[in-house]
């Protein structure tokens, strides 16, 4: 005699929640990233008037010279909602760790020599304030945006850049043996040294932009792509001996830009796909700060390399990167 | 008369969008839905492109990974990085 088992297959109710089910067009199984996504940002029924902006409501589209007919368009192609971004950050966080263990058991840093780690200190650690500054403004495009396919990826982002500027800061007690003198050193070149005045001014002038739109593009294609390329990708030459190292502890900020950029790059192409009015803005906000920032990067990169070259092909690159998202610079 | 070549997948978040890409790359794949597990059958050739599943997946995806969420598999395999394939091809 043969026993045969059966399965009886229950199919659920329902798949998914019924806000969901309108976007995909019927009831079927949605993916976390969509079920955490997608038209989860309150739009009706607040109970009071915002009084210290009382010609917005809380969340309002107008808070952007561009329009969307639906802000849920710009996802993110990452597909990052809070469990799968901290997953991915956690393992990252391991390879950064690994490679801090690596440099500190051989003293890579320690052993340099003194004008070289001076070097690093005013040439390299000033860029934490920049990281610190690009996390006020990625805060400030999720609380002024407008729907969680863009909001939340903006408050991981915002996440990354503290992330980064921390790494940052731990290079410089690498190299001051763990005293932090080297972060009051360079503390004191991000306020005062010519090279980064440019680079500070630009971010400060960022800081009170109220369109979150046009600070998102001034951010992701002036800030990121112009001076955190100039110095993460493009200033390996400016650290002679060190170059290996500090290209192992920075690896992140390498990974996070060509991750990050995929999103970044996909936001910007899809709102500005939108319309003709759209494009005209973005390119225009594009143009602005690609060039200011490159304006900001030459000192920069004199200090640096010796001269400027790495600053115009840092803006070159990101001015490529604009027109094949569209648009026209 | 043709032979089927199959795979059977966990049914999971992990394995979804990998389901998806085989619905989508194969036409005429038959679908048997069982607790926790689908069945996918196909007469003579099933394929399972990287690329589209690294559409649906966000990330990239290399083919080995379909073994976190594979159970059982009917066919020749051909597997390289760009695809995973079952087959009665020799």
């Amino acid at each position: 005699m043969t026993v045969q088992i059966k399965t009886i297959d229950l199919e659920p109710k329902r798949h998914t929640f019924g806000h969901i089910a309108r976007r995909l067009g019927g009831d079927k199984p949605a993916t976390r990233y969509q079920e955490a996504t997608l038209d989860l940002q309150a739009t009706d029924n607040f109970h009071y008037k915002p009084l210290w902006e009382p010609e917005y409501w809380h969340y309002d589209t107008r808070k952007t010279a561009v329009v969307m007919e639906d802000w849920y368009k710009p996802l993110d192609p990452r597909q990052f909602y809070y469990a799968t971004y901290n997953i991915s950050r956690a393992n990252a966080n391991q390879a950064v760790e690994r490679n801090f263990t690596f440099v500190e058991e051989r003293d890579l840093l320690g052993k340099l020599d003194a004008a070289l780690k001076a070097k690093l200190i005013s040439g390299l650690l000033p860029i934490r304030h920049l990281h610190w500054g690009s996390n006020m403004n990625m805060a400030e495009a999720c609380q002024r945006g407008y729907g969680t396919a863009v909001t939340a990826p903006c408050i991981f982002s915002a996440g990354d850049h503290l992330g980064m500027a921390q790494i940052v800061s731990r290079i410089g007690l690498l190299l001051d043996e763990q005293t932090g003198a080297a972060l009051d050193t360079a503390k004191d070149a991000w306020m005062n040294d010519p090279a980064w005045q440019g680079v500070r001014r630009l971010i400060e002038d960022t800081f009170v932009e109220r369109d979150w739109f046009h600070l998102y593009v001034a951010q992701t294609l002036g800030v990121n792509a112009v001076l955190l390329d100039l110095v993460y990708k493009h200033a390996d030459a400016a650290w002679g001996p060190a170059a290996v190292p500090v290209a192992m502890l920075t690896e992140f900020m390498a990974d996070w830009r060509a991750e990050e950029g995929k999103w970044s790059d996909a936001v910007v192409k899809t709102v500005a796909a939108e319309s003709e009015a759209n494009k005209a803005l973005i390119s225009g906000w594009a143009k602005t700060w690609i060039d200011r920032a490159e304006a900001a990067a030459r000192p920069l990169a004199t200090a640096l390399l010796g001269d400027a070259a790495a600053a115009t092909a840092a803006a070159d690159a990101a001015r490529t990167r604009a027109r094949s998202l569209g648009l026209s610079l | 008369m043709a032979q089927i070549a199959s795979i059977t997948l966990l049914h999971n978040d992990d394995a979804r969008p990998i389901i998806e890409a085989i619905l989508a790359d194969n036409p005429g794949v038959r679908v048997l839905n069982m607790p926790g597990a689908v069945k996918l059958d196909r007469d003579d050739e099933l394929v399972i492109n990287r690329a589209s599943v690294e559409e649906r997946l966000g990330r990239s995806w290399e083919p080995q990974e379909i073994q976190l969420v594979l159970i059982s598999m009917a066919g020749n395999l051909d597997e390289d990085d760009d695809h995973f394939t079952l087959s009665w091809k020799h």
